[in-house]
């Protein structure tokens, strides 16, 4: 294997990031060897996701070393170490497949910091004999790390830059719009209702009303609440969300014929509701929400998204009516 | 992690002082840096930040961190998932993640 990534590699990674190839987006689980790796080659550990060792091989440019790569199931280390697949029991079992302790004369394996929870690393040594050493969180401070043998509390710590909360919004909008076309033919027939049974011309009319209206909802939602997620007001992410909803229903107003009030309060009702919806779906992709903090804020949260789209679809349908 | 803060007083993080022996995993893989370890005992010294990701918990030798030990990833899809599957009693997709 090499350390260059290919334009094939760079459209796996699209495909991946925008949700169509992500969940088999795999590499064969073993021993990969990069450069002249020898004996003494220090041995890194990671996941078989593809971003995962794409990542990991991208950092490690003229480097000579062993990378044992163990089965996730196509999942990134993190959350495969959260989910338990990512294990000692798994690291020790592709060690003893590779054979390493015949490839290798020492005993060490450098594991991913990030595998911490999924790996207790004093019991690697009981299982396979190799001793387990946590580096970095991120595969860029490897080469330092190799260099130095240390970790410095920056790398140890983890960050969610504004480049690294950006890289996570197609996946976020892409799986959003997964439902839309569902979703669409719901507003058609909706917005059609009338004091005559149904109207085609207000079917279409008010139909892409809503569908844009909706638009706005998963661009609030899903794009600006994750990237402008420090500086909107309040932790709980359902309020951050509705925030973000409020203002885009508001800038919806300027640009929609809209123009019954009971429409408008509907329109406002939905775009801030499913914001609110979208944004708190995001406590997934984050790595400081806490899962009883998830679980606590989900109360007021799916309380407040279900009254705002069941009064905002009664507001919607009486709109003719009125 | 200036700048992002979740809820306070929220997550379940015990740590037994008495079971402790101060070998310093737990501050050694906690992605927040939440841990001292100061006279051979290791300290809380950022609560709040706990993620409740289960990292020092593995990694302790005697079982001296309690973490909040339901799995998942503090992640919304994942909870309602848990939810459908207690009313409908059957395997829930679990989240994509």
């Amino acid at each position: 294997m090499t350390a260059t990534l290919t334009l094939r590699d760079d459209l796996g990674s699209i495909g991946a990031r925008t949700g169509f190839t992500r969940n088999n987006y795999k590499i064969t689980p073993g021993l990969y060897c990069l450069g002249d790796a020898g004996k003494n080659s220090p041995v890194l550990v990671t996941a078989n996701y593809k971003l995962s060792f794409d990542a990991l091989r991208k950092e490690l440019m003229g480097q000579n070393l062993w990378i044992l790569v163990v089965d996730t199931r196509g999942i990134n280390v993190w959350c495969a170490a959260g989910k338990g697949t990512f294990s000692a029991e798994e690291i020790a079992y592709q060690v003893q497949r590779a054979q390493l302790d015949q490839i290798v004369s020492h005993r060490e394996l450098l594991l991913p910091q990030l595998s911490a929870n999924g790996v207790a690393a004093h019991e690697l040594k009981k299982l396979c004999g190799f001793r387990g050493r946590f580096g970095p969180i991120l595969a860029a401070d490897i080469p330092e790390f190799l260099r130095t043998g240390e970790t410095s509390e920056t790398m140890r710590t983890v960050t969610f830059s504004l480049r690294e909360r950006a890289v996570l919004v197609p996946l976020e909008v892409c799986m959003t719009l997964k439902h839309l076309f569902v979703a669409a033919v719901v507003f058609f027939v909706l917005s059609g209702i009338s004091p005559d049974f149904f109207s085609l011309g207000l079917a279409l009319n008010r139909g892409t009303v809503l569908l844009l209206a909706t638009l706005m909802a998963i661009f609030a939602g899903a794009a600006a609440t994750p990237l402008l997620l420090p500086w909107l007001p309040f932790r709980q992410f359902w309020l951050k969300g509705a925030v973000v909803g409020a203002i885009a229903a508001l800038l919806l107003f300027a640009g929609l014929p809209l123009t019954s009030s009971i429409e408008k309060i509907a329109i406002f009702l939905w775009v801030s509701g499913s914001s609110a919806f979208l944004a708190m779906n995001f406590t997934g992709s984050t790595p400081f929400t806490s899962l009883s903090g998830v679980a606590k804020e989900m109360r007021p949260g799916l309380a407040f998204q279900i009254s705002s789209t069941v009064l905002a679809i009664l507001f919607w349908v009486a709109g003719p009516f009125m | 992690m200036q700048g992002f803060r979740y809820l306070d007083d929220t997550a379940i993080l015990r740590l037994s002082v008495e079971k402790c022996i101060g070998c310093g995993n737990c501050l050694l893989v906690c992605p927040h840096r939440i841990f001292q370890v100061q006279d051979g005992k290791a300290e809380i010294v950022d609560r709040n930040a706990c993620m409740e990701c289960g990292a020092c918990a593995k990694n302790c030798p005697t079982a001296a961190i309690y973490v909040n030990p339901d799995d998942g990833c503090g992640c919304a899809a994942y909870i309602i998932n848990s939810w459908i599957t207690k009313i409908r009693g059957k395997a829930a997709s679990g989240c994509s993640c």
